[in-house]
């Protein structure tokens, strides 16, 4: 019996001896990593669209100035929900459904470490997202916000039921977030396959487990403040009550001290796509591997004391602000780090342009004008000037959209073959790519034009000066574009699961576990795996079997036996 | 009259207090041009000369290069050295703490408009403030509700104005002038609406025009603006607005005891007519909605009356 042992959950993998048939029951009963992964990601879809259909109705409010196609009452529902689902509802579930799909398949492992834990989070999100949905119907959506300040989110100045949803749905969505990080966490430090030391670890891997660790920890703030502002709201306390001896600005530091380790939550794992993206499209290793993980391990720290920067015009003094200046622009550095890392990544590789490719490089180029916008609000001069005017709108869209949604596109692109088993067509792929960069870029460049022209965020419609109503059409057009671009993606992905071209084991001549295994792997993903010696375990098996051109057939016939691993497993040997 | 007149825009200094700022705002888009320029240059040679050509073996294998680690980190570092000394300095030039300095005024911000109270005299104003040019002033800012931000582009700084706290700033205006801006902190339905007007006057015109203000409303001029009076009294007008010299003394609205010296109404939303006073009084949720003031159903002859009384305010 060669081969290695494929760590598994204790109990029998569960659903093994059920039929095969994919039937929706089977979808929702599944404790299966791959089909949660799946269906993490069709929840993300889901809010995608209705977080997105919110944004498409802001952007026809603000296409003219003093528009009344939308009421305040209405428009501040919209943007707060359309904050709210697109960080908590869209970008997280997709990051856990490739975090889950992909993380055990990566270290040579069967499932997650707890499998009816990883069904319980993915199902706790869905209600938690449809309870916050039912606002709608009960009376009102949210309106203070997805940052939700005191004493706004009072009931005296908010007094429909939309903040009591927005807390219970919100509490429940974190329990879902926080019980499937725990998941992966214990599943990458014991479910690894025998030679994947922490060291050989691929970065994606290592980027989801700092991550993970990161949730953990930036949650609890967040789901105190939540409960704290319950009890304010149904029982009459006054946590942030200044009427009853509370105090507004603790809502601040509470929500902000969960919310900034959140935009790096957001950003972690897709820095971890890009890294395995970049390397297989440069055929090269990662560059500096140690700096990519250890500037990873550095912003999760950093991450959790940053957060006054979003307070800098709240009068708390110079004092405090010098610190929190300090530790915001530090932070900079080790993101900057990871940015020329990729560059030399790529540079003196042999660089394939595929869509997911043109999205990695993409993502260089928007996320370093999200991450430069961004230290403006470090530098605190500037921050008095900008924050809280659209040249933040512009900023953190470009880290979320540019940066996070880029990366998780190039992830789509790169591991839609092996979980659909279906190639996506290139040249779709690159129309899609172009669509949607253009539109991304004609939406919120402006915006940053706009902040410096001093409009404020959050205003339903603003007076007809400053060239302000050609700024806000040309972002409505973007807008539409991405909105368009949007659907043309779902089209292109159902297509290639409908006609797509059967897609082999490794399409992408890749250098990690997962491309071993059959595309869709089967319920039970590996039966045998060679064991690890380097960061790039496939590349290994790959040239020790002297499969120079790989093919769709990696079968176990050409599984290294123990006897004929040879020396050139510790020769690429990081 | 003068809406639009001056550009609003960061890179539109005008007080002392933004001329600090700016020369910040110019270092950083230098810095950020400086790297934006290296990574795209560097990207754009990247794609070029190493596009995978049909046959290429595979490219050397480079793990690290301690060497260009170094600079990764090292330039970052020093820029951003460079950044934190001038944040701290030019952070404490123009902002520096208030010791008990009496403030020149107090602005208050309300759902949804501003109230100013100027400390040592009798004058209380709304939405449009003046101020001396020239003169380094103190702003105490303040809120009777929720959070709302204090923001004129063209003065450098924003300072938000929360429940309970005091809030200070200085601003030194260059140049007499009408300089605009707007609450920058999301505060309700009304947040759009919520624009500020601040009028520079040179130090005479600004005595002049505080000595002014501090008079009681003017006497109604007709027997309909006194009609007018008397409704205003009458009716709950008076629970919430103050007309100086009249037993008008409510509190929890704008002062209206110099109303028709104003621009605009309603926090910038619209020009300050009768017609436009009219259509207010005649469906305030209409016009402004989430406003707090009540729509009272009057008849067509007491609005008229209403409206000749305050539009004679000046």
């Amino acid at each position: 019996m060669e081969g290695t042992y494929i760590p598994e959950p204790e109990e029998e993998l569960p659903g093994l001896n059920v039929s095969n048939s994919q039937g929706l029951l089977q979808w929702i009963s599944s404790v299966d990593h791959k089909q949660i992964g799946i269906l993490y990601l069709f929840l993300a879809v889901l809010f995608l669209l209705l977080g997105g259909a919110a944004a498409l109705l802001m952007r026809i409010q603000l296409a003219l100035p003093g528009s009344t196609f939308l009421s305040p009452e209405m428009y501040n529902q919209l943007f707060t929900m359309h904050g709210t689902t697109m960080i908590f509802l869209v970008l997280t579930p997709a990051i856990l459904g490739f975090s889950v799909y992909i993380i055990p398949l990566m270290i040579g492992a069967n499932d997650l470490a707890f499998p009816r834990m990883n069904a319980f989070g993915l199902w706790i999100t869905f209600f938690g997202g449809l309870l916050l949905y039912f606002s709608f119907l009960a009376g009102g959506a949210p309106d203070a916000g997805w940052f939700n300040y005191a004493p706004l989110n009072q009931r005296q100045y908010s007094p429909g039921p939309g903040i009591d949803y927005y807390c219970a749905g919100l509490l429940l969505v974190g329990a879902g977030t926080v019980g499937t990080s725990i998941n992966l966490v214990v599943t990458i430090i014991y479910f690894r396959v025998e030679g994947m030391t922490l060291g050989k670890m691929p970065v994606f891997v290592w980027m989801v487990l700092i991550n993970s660790c990161l949730v953990v920890g930036a949650f609890p703030p967040l789901n105190a403040a939540l409960s704290m502002l319950l009890l304010d709201r149904q029982l009459q306390s006054h946590f942030f009550n200044l009427m009853g001896g509370g105090s507004p600005i603790v809502w601040q530091h509470l929500f902000w001290s969960f919310g900034h380790p959140e935009v790096y939550i957001l950003i972690l794992p897709p820095f971890g796509m890009l890294s395995e993206v970049f390397q297989v499209y440069s055929r090269k290793p990662i560059f500096g591997y140690g700096f990519v993980v250890g500037s990873g391990i550095a912003i999760a720290l950093l991450a959790f004391g940053v957060w006054v920067h979003h307070m800098f015009v709240t009068g708390l003094g110079n004092t405090v602000y010098n610190f929190f200046a300090a530790s915001s622009m530090l932070i900079g550095v080790p993101t900057g780090i990871k940015i020329f890392n990729w560059i030399g990544t790529m540079w003196g590789g042999s660089l394939r342009f595929t869509t997911s490719m043109l999205f990695a490089i993409a993502f260089l180029v928007e996320f370093t004008i999200g991450g430069l916008s961004g230290v403006a609000f470090a530098v605190v001069p500037v921050d008095w000037q900008l924050t809280d005017s659209y040249f933040v709108v512009a900023h953190l869209h470009y880290v979320f959209v540019g940066g996070s949604l880029f990366g998780i596109l190039a992830g789509l692109f790169y591991w839609f073959p092996k979980m659909s088993g279906h190639m996506i067509s290139e040249k779709l792929g690159k129309w899609f790519f172009w669509l949607f960069t253009i539109g991304f870029n004609l939406t919120f460049f402006v915006h940053h034009i706009l902040g410096i022209k001093g409009m404020p965020r959050r205003v339903y419609t603003y007076p007809d000066i400053s060239g302000y109503s050609l700024l806000n059409l040309t972002s409505t057009i973007g807008a539409f574009l991405m909105g368009f671009s949007v659907l043309f993606l779902l089209y292109i992905l159902r297509k290639s699961v409908k006609t797509g071209e059967k897609a082999p084991n490794d399409p992408w001549d890749a250098y990690t576990l997962e491309w071993i295994t059959s595309s869709p792997p089967a319920l039970k993903n590996f039966d045998r795996l060679p064991p690890v010696y380097s960061l790039r375990p496939l590349r290994d098996l790959k040239q020790s079997s002297q499969l120079q051109n790989h093919t769709d057939g990696i079968n176990t016939n050409i599984l290294p036996s123990k006897s004929d691993r040879g020396g050139s497993f510790e020769k690429n040997d990081n | 009259m003068s809406q639009g007149s001056h550009v609003i825009s960061i890179f539109n200094p005008q007080s002392a207090e933004a001329w600090k700022l700016s020369p910040l705002n110019n270092y950083l888009i230098i810095a950020c041009s400086f790297i934006m320029i290296v990574v795209v240059g560097l990207l754009i040679y990247v794609t070029i000369k190493f596009r995978a050509k049909a046959g290429d073996a595979e490219p050397k294998q480079i793990y690290n290069n301690r060497t260009v680690e170094a600079f990764m980190i090292g330039i970052p570092f020093l820029m951003v050295s460079f950044f934190f000394y001038q944040t701290v300095k030019v952070m404490n030039e123009t902002e520096p703490t208030v010791q008990g300095q009496v403030p020149t005024v107090v602005i208050t911000g309300r759902q949804w408009w501003w109230q100013a109270v100027y400390p040592g005299t009798t004058v209380v104003t709304a939405n449009e403030i003046h101020l001396p040019a020239g003169k380094k002033v103190l702003l105490q800012l303040e809120s009777q509700d929720v959070i709302h931000d204090w923001w004129i582009p063209s003065f450098g700084p924003k300072m938000d104005m929360i429940p309970g706290v005091k809030n200070y700033l200085w601003v030194t205006i260059g140049k007499p002038g009408v300089y605009e801006g707007a609450c920058s902190e999301f505060c309700g339905k009304q947040h759009a609406w919520m624009r500020i007007k601040v009028i520079a006057d040179s130090p005479a015109d600004y005595q002049q025009w505080l000595l002014n203000k501090s008079k009681a409303a003017l006497p109604p001029a007709d027997t309909l603006a006194l009609a007018g009076a008397v409704i205003f009294n009458k009716k709950s007008c008076a629970d919430c607005h103050s007309i100086r010299g009249t037993p008008a003394q409510g509190k929890s609205g704008p002062d209206l005891t110099h109303l028709a010296s104003r621009t605009t109404l309603l926090a910038g939303m619209m020009t300050n007519t009768k017609e436009h006073i009219k259509r207010f009084i005649n469906n305030p949720e209409g016009v402004k909605p989430g406003v707090r003031m009540p729509r009272f159903i009057f008849k067509k002859d007491t609005v008229n009356a209403l409206v000749a009384y305050l539009s004679n305010l000046k």
